[in-house]
C-alpha cells in the first residue's frame, strides 16, 4: 500500500521505562478506511489509538497522517474527530452547542456554525433534541451526538475508543449498523477500537488483533475467522477448540499431528518439522456428527457429557482427542438425532477445517 | 374496579403507607441527635440573637405606669416637657425601683442612650425627697436641671415600648432624635458602619487571594495519580492540625520586626528597613488567608476530581486549544467548587475574631471584635445581638442573590 493515509513506523511505547505497553509496531492505514483495532484490555489497542489523536506521545518510532509526521502536531491541530468511551458530552452545554464547539472554536461564523450543526445533527436524526443538555438524554442519543459532533468538522479521519461500550446488546447493535452506514456514505477513514470480536467483525473493511503490544494479525473478518494465523487469534475470535498434539509428517499444506485419539490430518502453519507441538484449532460449528457410512477425511470417537440447549441449535459438549469439554454446535433439525449424555458416537472434520498452529509455549 | 389488598384485607395503599412510615420514623431516629443538637445550640441561640436585638429592656417591667404615661406623651407633637402626671408616676417608680434594688438595670440601659444619664438616674433616687416641694416637676428639676430637659424624658420614652429599632439603627450608625426622627449618628461616634465595610472588604479581599492560590493547587491535585495527590492533600489539610490561636501566635513570630521574614530579606539585600508586617492590614490578610485557604481548596478540588479527564481531551481533540478548551469546558464545570469555596471562606472570614485581634492593628478590627467588646466591656447586649442580626442578614443576602445568579445546584461542597 503506497497510498497509505495513517502510518505506524517501529512505534513503542512505555510508561514505566521498563516494559512496553506497545513494541516495535507497524501499521498502514488506507484512505477511507474502516479499520478496528481489538484486543483484551491492556493490550496496547487504545494507547495506539491516543498516539495517533496527540494525547500520548510514542517513546520511539513515527506515525504520519497524509504523509507528514504528526509527533509535533498538538491535538487540536490534527484535525481528528474522536469519538469517546462514555461520549464526553460537554454536560453544561445543549446538544446543539455540543455539536457546535468545533465550528465555534474554528471560529466560523455563526450563521453557517448552526447550520452545519444542525445538518450533522440531522445526520444522526437528533434535530429534534438540539436545545436539550446531554443529560436528558439516552445513552444511544448520547453517542449520537458524540458523533455528530465528530464528524461537524469534517475531519481526516475519526477515532472511536469502544464507542457502544455502554449501551445494552440492542442497541448496540443498532448503532453498529447505522456507524457503518455512516462510514460508507461518507467515505471518511475511521480507526475504531473494541475488545468486542463481533463488533470488529461485522464493521470493518480489516481487524488488527492486538495483544501484549502487538499485532498478532491484521486482515479482513473473514481471513481473520477462517484463518487464524496463530493459536492468540485463533481463541479469542469466535469459539474455537484447542487440540494439543504433536506433529508427525508434512505433505504440502497439510499435515498429520499425532492426538490422543489417533492422527488428524491438517491444514498447517507456522512450524513444520516433524515433532514439533502444535495446537490444532476446530471451530464447534465445523464438526459434523459422523452418519453412519458418511466419509470425512477424519473420524474420531468422542462421548456426549452434555447437552445444551440453545434454541436454533444444540451444543455438545464432547469428551474426545484428551480434552473434555469439546464443544460441537448442531443444528436444531428435525433431522438431528436425540442426543444424551453419556452416548457414543463418532464426529467427522474436513481437513481445511483442522488448523494446525504453533503450541503457544508454556 | 376491585381495589387492591395485601393479603391481610387491608388495601394495599394503607399497607404501603404504614411500611412507609416505619421506615422514616427510623430515618428520624438516626438524624435525631444531630436535630437536637442543632436546635439547642445553632437554632435556639440564633433566634435568641434576633429577639435580643429587637428586645427594649427593662423599663416596661420597672416602671410600668411611667411607661404607659410616657407612650401618650410621645404622641403630642409638638413635644414639650411632660405634664405633672409622668413626673409624680415618675418619681414614685423611681424610689420603689431603688427599693427593690431594680434600677441599676434601668440605669445601665438609658446609659445606651447617653453616657451621663446612669448617674443621673442613680444620683435623683439618692436624693428624692418623700414628698415634692411643690410640683414634682419643680422637685425633680431642683435636684438636676437636666429633668427640666426634653432629653432625658425622650431617652426614657424610647426605651419604655417592648420591642424597639434602636439597636439595629446604632448598629448602621443611625439613631432616633427627641422628636423620635431618624438621624445619622455624629461623624465622631460613627463607628459600626465603617467596622462592618472593613469586614466586608478584608473578607473580600483574603477570599480573592485564597481563590488564586487555591484554583492552581486544586488543578494540579486533581490532575495528578491518586497516591500523590493524598500525600499533597495531607500538607493542605496540615494546618487543621494545630489550633488557630498556636497558628495565629507563630505568624506573630513569623512577621515580626525581627521575625524570619525581615531577616531573610535583609539577609538577601532586599530591603533596607524592616517591612512593618504586623499589627496592620496586611499581616491580618496574610494569617487570615493561610488559615482559610483549605477552606477554599477543598470543594474546588472535589467538585475537579468529578470532572473526567475526557472532556478536557474531546475539547483539544475537536479543536480546541488548551487554553479555549480550559476556558469554555473545564472552568464552567469547575465553578460549582469556586463558588461554594468563595461563599465558605468569604462567610468564615467576615466572623473573624483571634487573628485580626492579635494581628491587626487598632484599624484592623472586624465587626466580632466590636461584638466581643459590647458583650463583655459595656454589656449592651442589644447593640451586640443588632450587628449580629445585621452581619446575619448580609450573609443570607449574598447567598440569595448568589443562588439567584447560579441556581442552587451550583453550589457543590463535594
Amino acid at each position: 500500500m503506497n497510498d497509505a493515509f495513517v502510518t505506524f513506523e517501529k512505534v513503542r511505547k512505555t510508561y514505566d521505562g521498563r516494559t512496553l505497553v506497545v513494541s516495535d509496531l507497524d501499521l498502514e492505514i488506507a484512505k477511507g478506511e474502516f479499520l478496528t483495532m481489538l484486543g483484551p484490555s491492556g493490550s496496547g489497542k487504545t494507547t495506539c489509538l491516543m498516539m495517533l489523536a496527540g494525547f500520548e506521545h510514542p517513546t520511539a518510532g513515527r506515525i504520519t497522517l497524509a504523509g507528514r509526521p504528526i509527533d509535533g502536531v498538538p491535538p487540536h491541530k490534527r484535525d481528528i474527530g474522536v469519538v469517546f468511551q462514555n461520549y464526553a458530552l460537554f454536560p453544561h452545554m445543549t446538544v446543539l452547542e455540543n455539536v457546535a464547539f468545533p465550528l465555534d472554536v474554528r471560529k466560523l461564523s455563526a450563521a453557517e456554525t448552526e447550520q452545519r450543526a444542525r445538518a450533522a445533527l440531522g445526520m444522526v436524526h437528533l434535530q429534534h433534541l438540539a436545545d436539550r443538555k446531554p443529560g436528558q438524554l439516552s445513552g444511544g442519543q448520547q453517542q449520537r451526538v458524540a458523533l455528530a459532533r465528530a464528524l461537524v468538522f469534517e475531519p481526516v479521519l475519526i477515532l472511536m475508543d469502544e464507542p457502544l461500550g455502554a449501551l445494552d446488546k440492542q442497541l448496540r447493535e443498532a448503532m453498529q449498523y447505522e456507524i457503518k452506514h455512516l462510514h460508507e456514505r461518507l467515505g471518511v477513514t475511521i480507526v475504531y477500537v473494541t475488545h468486542d470480536q463481533g463488533e470488529a467483525l461485522t464493521m470493518s473493511n480489516r481487524v488488527a488483533v492486538f495483544n501484549e503490544g502487538r499485532i498478532q494479525q491484521l486482515s479482513t473478518p473473514k481471513e481473520l475467522y477462517e484463518h487464524p494465523q496463530n493459536a492468540f487469534v485463533a481463541s479469542f475470535i469466535g469459539e474455537n477448540n484447542a487440540v494439543h498434539g504433536t506433529l508427525k509428517s508434512v505433505a504440502g499444506n497439510a499435515g498429520e499431528v499425532e492426538t490422543p485419539a489417533g492422527l488428524l490430518r491438517c491444514d498447517l502453519l507456522g512450524d513444520r518439522s516433524p515433532g514439533a507441538r502444535k495446537l490444532v484449532s476446530i471451530r464447534p460449528e465445523r464438526v459434523h456428527i459422523a452418519a453412519a457410512g458418511a466419509t470425512y477425511p477424519n473420524v474420531m470417537p468422542a462421548r456426549v457429557e452434555e447437552v445444551i440447549y440453545h434454541g436454533d441449535h444444540l451444543r455438545l459438549r464432547l469428551a474426545t482427542m484428551g480434552s473434555s469439554d469439546f464443544i460441537a454446535k448442531v443444528p436444531n433439525a428435525e433431522s438431528s438425532r436425540e442426543f444424551v449424555a453419556g452416548q457414543e458416537l463418532r464426529i467427522g472434520f474436513n481437513i481445511s477445517d483442522c488448523l494446525a498452529l504453533d503450541a503457544p509455549a508454556r | 374496579m376491585e381495589t387492591m389488598t395485601a393479603g391481610d384485607g387491608r388495601s394495599l395503599r394503607t399497607a404501603l403507607r404504614r411500611a412507609e412510615r416505619a421506615r422514616s420514623l427510623r430515618g428520624l431516629g438516626l438524624a435525631l441527635p444531630l436535630v437536637l443538637f442543632t436546635l439547642v445550640f445553632f437554632v435556639l441561640p440564633i433566634a435568641g440573637m434576633l429577639v435580643k436585638s429587637v428586645q427594649n429592656g427593662p423599663m416596661p417591667a420597672i416602671m410600668p405606669q411611667t411607661s404607659a404615661l410616657l407612650q401618650q406623651w410621645r404622641g403630642t407633637d409638638p413635644r414639650g416637657l411632660p405634664d405633672e402626671a409622668v413626673f409624680a408616676a415618675f418619681a414614685g417608680e423611681l424610689r420603689t425601683a431603688s427599693q427593690d434594688r431594680t434600677l441599676p438595670e434601668l440605669a445601665t440601659r438609658l446609659n445606651f442612650e447617653n453616657a451621663g444619664y446612669r448617674s443621673l438616674l442613680m444620683a435623683t433616687a439618692r436624693r428624692l425627697p418623700e414628698a415634692p416641694a411643690g410640683s414634682w416637676r419643680d422637685t425633680l428639676v431642683g435636684l438636676n436641671p437636666q429633668w427640666g430637659e426634653v432629653g432625658i424624658w425622650a431617652a426614657l420614652g424610647r426605651a419604655s415600648t417592648r420591642l424597639t429599632d434602636g439597636y439595629l439603627l446604632a448598629a448602621l450608625d443611625h439613631r432616633r432624635d427627641d422628636n423620635d426622627r431618624v438621624q445619622s449618628t455624629d461623624a465622631s461616634r460613627s463607628i459600626y458602619v465603617a467596622s462592618l465595610l472593613r469586614t466586608l472588604e478584608i473578607s473580600a479581599i483574603v477570599t480573592l487571594i485564597c481563590l488564586v492560590l487555591a484554583y492552581p493547587l486544586a488543578y494540579r491535585l486533581a490532575t495528578l495519580p491518586e497516591s500523590t495527590a493524598n500525600l499533597l492533600m495531607i500538607l493542605v489539610l496540615l494546618p487543621f492540625w494545630t489550633s488557630l490561636l498556636v497558628r495565629t501566635a507563630s505568624w506573630l513570630v513569623i512577621l515580626q520586626r525581627e521575625g524570619p521574614i525581615n531577616e531573610m530579606l535583609q539577609w538577601l539585600g532586599l530591603i533596607d528597613q524592616p517591612l512593618e508586617l504586623v499589627f496592620n492590614r496586611p499581616g491580618v490578610i496574610i494569617a487570615m488567608t493561610h488559615v482559610l485557604l483549605p477552606f477554599m481548596v477543598l470543594p474546588i478540588y472535589s467538585v475537579m476530581k468529578g470532572i473526567p479527564p475526557n472532556y478536557m481531551r474531546a475539547a483539544t481533540s475537536l479543536g480546541a486549544p488548551f487554553f479555549t478548551a480550559f476556558r469554555r469546558v473545564y472552568f464552567p464545570l469547575s465553578l460549582p467548587g469556586v463558588t461554594a469555596g468563595c461563599l465558605l471562606v468569604f462567610i468564615l472570614a467576615i466572623g473573624y475574631y483571634i487573628t485580626p485581634l492579635l494581628i491587626g492593628g487598632a484599624n484592623d478590627q472586624m465587626v466580632s471584635a466590636l461584638i466581643a467588646f459590647l458583650t463583655l466591656q459595656t454589656l449592651n447586649w442589644g447593640l451586640a445581638a443588632a450587628l449580629g442580626t445585621v452581619l446575619l442578614v448580609i450573609t443570607i443576602a449574598l447567598y440569595f442573590v448568589y443562588t439567584r445568579v447560579v441556581g442552587t445546584d451550583g453550589v457543590k461542597l463535594g
